[in-house]
């Protein structure tokens, strides 16, 4: 009776905000944008319930400020908005990195460039969501495909955040957003969310930067006496600006490393039938979707075809990718974009196996019939 | 609240409150921002403020960097941001004393909205916005509040555009609490600020402060004695309790607790029991 009851039809943006809350997320602050408001009505719903706190910032920065403040104080926090939106959080999104602020960025991507199409989908933030804010930075990325995605992938943001005090953004088109399924609500196990690795120690000459062996250093909460100062300079271990070099690059070396050893922790994708493929399809949310249909109507035609797709974009799972394409004669890349994703992959294969590229960006998805046909093309 | 003033001139060490391992600090010779940070840890030292309980978010500039020599939980965040970062704080933890130290571009120019916004919200914090003419840290360019005719980097023929009355936009945005005070008498000033920490909303000083090196030496107002005592020339302390009623910024400038409101804190409306639409 009770998994029964678990099983509702939402639409995606709300099983964001679900996935938050049952994520531990006690701090939203958020700006209306289409096609991601939803988000932010299911907050500011469904927070208050949980003794959470909802507000609505009088822009997207302070939105962006809002949850990086709330974090520093110690609760799990997120904000969602839309291309636009992303764009100006870019500022404050990298002060997170900079300061090993945990939080969670929810970009449900529209039509772009500019305003673009506000109620169209695209998949045209694959690049900024990678490099949107200055200077090298840490980010992760995850990329649901459907509802029951966004729900489990919105609680995996969180943990991945907590866990190694990274920004983590989760990036989905507008169709996956407003789509309706049937999911399982089931709230995941109290052991498996993620709690901050918080300051506990010695409080006199505590470094709130120190290397350890880990990478993630513990964050001190305000309040418990442990008087850090938190900047977006460049600071050394005890979290103060500083300008000697080796101190300078090895803060920020250690940032990127960070995210390459916990490489194991980040990585997420899902292959389908790449092993005997001779052309494999690589593609993110509804384009995904539209991909794993072509596969089959395709295989019913006796040609081999199968589907690479990244749930974890950035850092991009760039060894099992390599190892799903081996053997196979073609890449088709598939996406709602000029081709942002096709660059990172031509890269990776560096020319073996081809890479063919698939783009739409009027605002339509990708229909299974335009990539059969495509790969049907590359096969000639 | 009574103040009884310069009571703890004697006990009071700023030393304690400080961060002495950055010394010496990054302040030019003759800066009023010095006095403004000794006026506000004089407060917390009267109003009996735990350092462990203080969370100062600044934002950009000068000003900005004044947090990292406080002795307490500093967050120096990102250009204009404070108000935006301190309000997620400030919900977020209710238990920290929430204090913003922020600039005359910082607060008015890129980060103006948020000083409206956190007005209107009436979220318990104290913003203490030093405005000192000039975006000093990035060499002397005018800013919203540079007096009319005056000569910066990037006005060569003189300030044509009008001044910005951060206390009256203050007051209209509706702030709680708002006032002003130049930087030459620390005990007033630690008076006003005290005020605005006991305040229970939020609450706005601006801070009347001098940029000697940079803003002074190109308008040739002299050394920081003779910048803050034409400063305290151009005040009417005597206006307490009134309000300011010219356009832009008056003269004399009138100083002192500018409003103070009944108006109910940011958290003080329960919607416990209420049912949702």
């Amino acid at each position: 009776m009770l998994a029964i009851a678990k099983r509702k039809n939402v639409q995606g943006n709300e099983a964001c905000a679900l996935g938050a809350i049952a994520a531990g997320c006690r701090f939203f602050a958020g700006y209306p944008i289409t096609p991601s408001s939803e988000v932010a009505e299911g907050m500011a719903r469904e927070l208050f319930a949980v003794g959470g706190v909802f507000v609505q910032m009088e822009d997207e920065i302070a939105s962006m400020g809002a949850i990086v403040g709330a974090s520093m104080g110690g609760k799990k926090s997120m904000t969602a908005t839309s291309g636009p939106g992303f764009s100006l959080k870019q500022e404050n999104l990298g002060y997170a990195a900079m300061t090993e602020t945990p939080c969670v960025v929810v970009n449900v991507m529209r039509g772009g460039p500019s305003t673009g199409m506000p109620t169209r989908p695209g998949q045209g933030d694959i690049m900024q969501a990678r490099w949107g804010t200055h200077g090298d930075h840490p980010i992760i990325v995850l990329s649901p495909a459907s509802v029951g995605e966004i729900y489990s992938e919105t609680v995996r943001a969180f943990n991945l955040s907590e866990a190694l005090r990274v920004p983590v953004v989760l990036l989905y088109d507008e169709t996956i957003g407003h789509l309706m399924e049937t999911i399982d609500l089931t709230p995941p196990p109290p052991e498996t969310i993620v709690e901050r690795k918080w300051a506990k120690g010695d409080k006199d000459g505590f470094l709130p930067y120190a290397e350890t062996d880990d990478l993630v250093p513990e964050m001190a909460r305000p309040g418990d006496g442990y008087r850090v100062h938190t900047t977006g300079l460049t600071h050394d271990e005890r979290g103060f600006p500083t300008q000697v070099p080796e101190k300078a690059s090895r803060a920020v070396e250690r940032l990127l490393e960070k995210l390459d050893h916990h490489a194991e922790l980040i990585e997420s994708y899902e292959e389908i039938d790449c092993g005997d493929a001779d052309v494999v399809i690589t593609a993110i949310g509804i384009t995904a979707r539209a991909a794993r249909r072509a596969i089959k109507n395709l295989r019913a035609k006796g040609i081999k075809a199968g589907v690479f797709r990244p749930i974890t974009l950035w850092p991009f799972p760039e060894a099992a990718f390599s190892k799903a394409v081996e053997g196979a004669k073609s890449v088709l890349v598939a996406e709602m974009n000029a081709g942002q994703l096709a660059t990172e992959i031509e890269r990776i294969c560096g020319g073996e196996p081809g890479v063919v590229r698939l783009n739409r960006i009027g605002g339509e998805v990708i229909t299974p019939a335009q990539i059969e046909k495509s790969v049907e093309e590359v096969l000639k | 609240m009574n103040i009884e003033p310069h009571v703890s001139a004697e006990q009071f060490d700023v030393r304690e409150y400080m961060r002495l391992d950055l010394f010496p600090h990054f302040l030019c010779p003759g800066c009023g921002h010095g006095m403004a940070l000794r006026a506000m840890m004089w407060a917390l030292y009267e109003n009996e403020i735990s350092m462990d309980k203080l969370a100062v978010v600044s934002g950009i500039g000068c000003s900005g960097r004044l947090g990292a020599y406080i002795d307490s939980n500093t967050f120096h965040t990102t250009h204009g941001r404070p108000l935006a970062f301190a309000t997620g704080l400030a919900l977020a933890r209710p238990d920290l004393h929430v204090v913003v130290i922020t600039g005359d571009g910082d607060c008015l120019a890129i980060g103006g909205n948020h000083l409206i916004h956190a007005c209107r919200r009436n979220l318990n914090m104290t913003c203490l916005m030093l405005n000192n003419e000039v975006y000093g840290m990035t060499g002397g360019q005018v800013s919203p509040t540079t007096s009319t005719d005056r000569y910066t980097t990037t006005t060569p023929y003189g300030n044509y555009e009008p001044v910005f009355d951060s206390c009256k936009l203050a007051e209209a945005a509706g702030a709680g609490f708002v006032g002003r005070e130049v930087t030459m008498q620390v005990p007033t000033l630690k008076d006003l600020i005290r005020q605005a920490f006991d305040y229970n909303g939020f609450s706005f000083v601006e801070i009347i402060s001098d940029c000697t090196e940079i803003f002074g030496r190109k308008n040739q107002l002299g050394e920081s004695a003779e910048m803050i005592l034409s400063q305290k020339a151009a005040t009417r302390p005597d206006s307490y309790g009134t309000k300011v009623d010219e356009p832009f910024r008056p003269n004399p400038l009138k100083t002192g607790v500018l409003v103070r409101s009944e108006r109910p804190e940011y958290r003080a409306v329960n919607y416990q029991g209420k049912k949702s639409k």
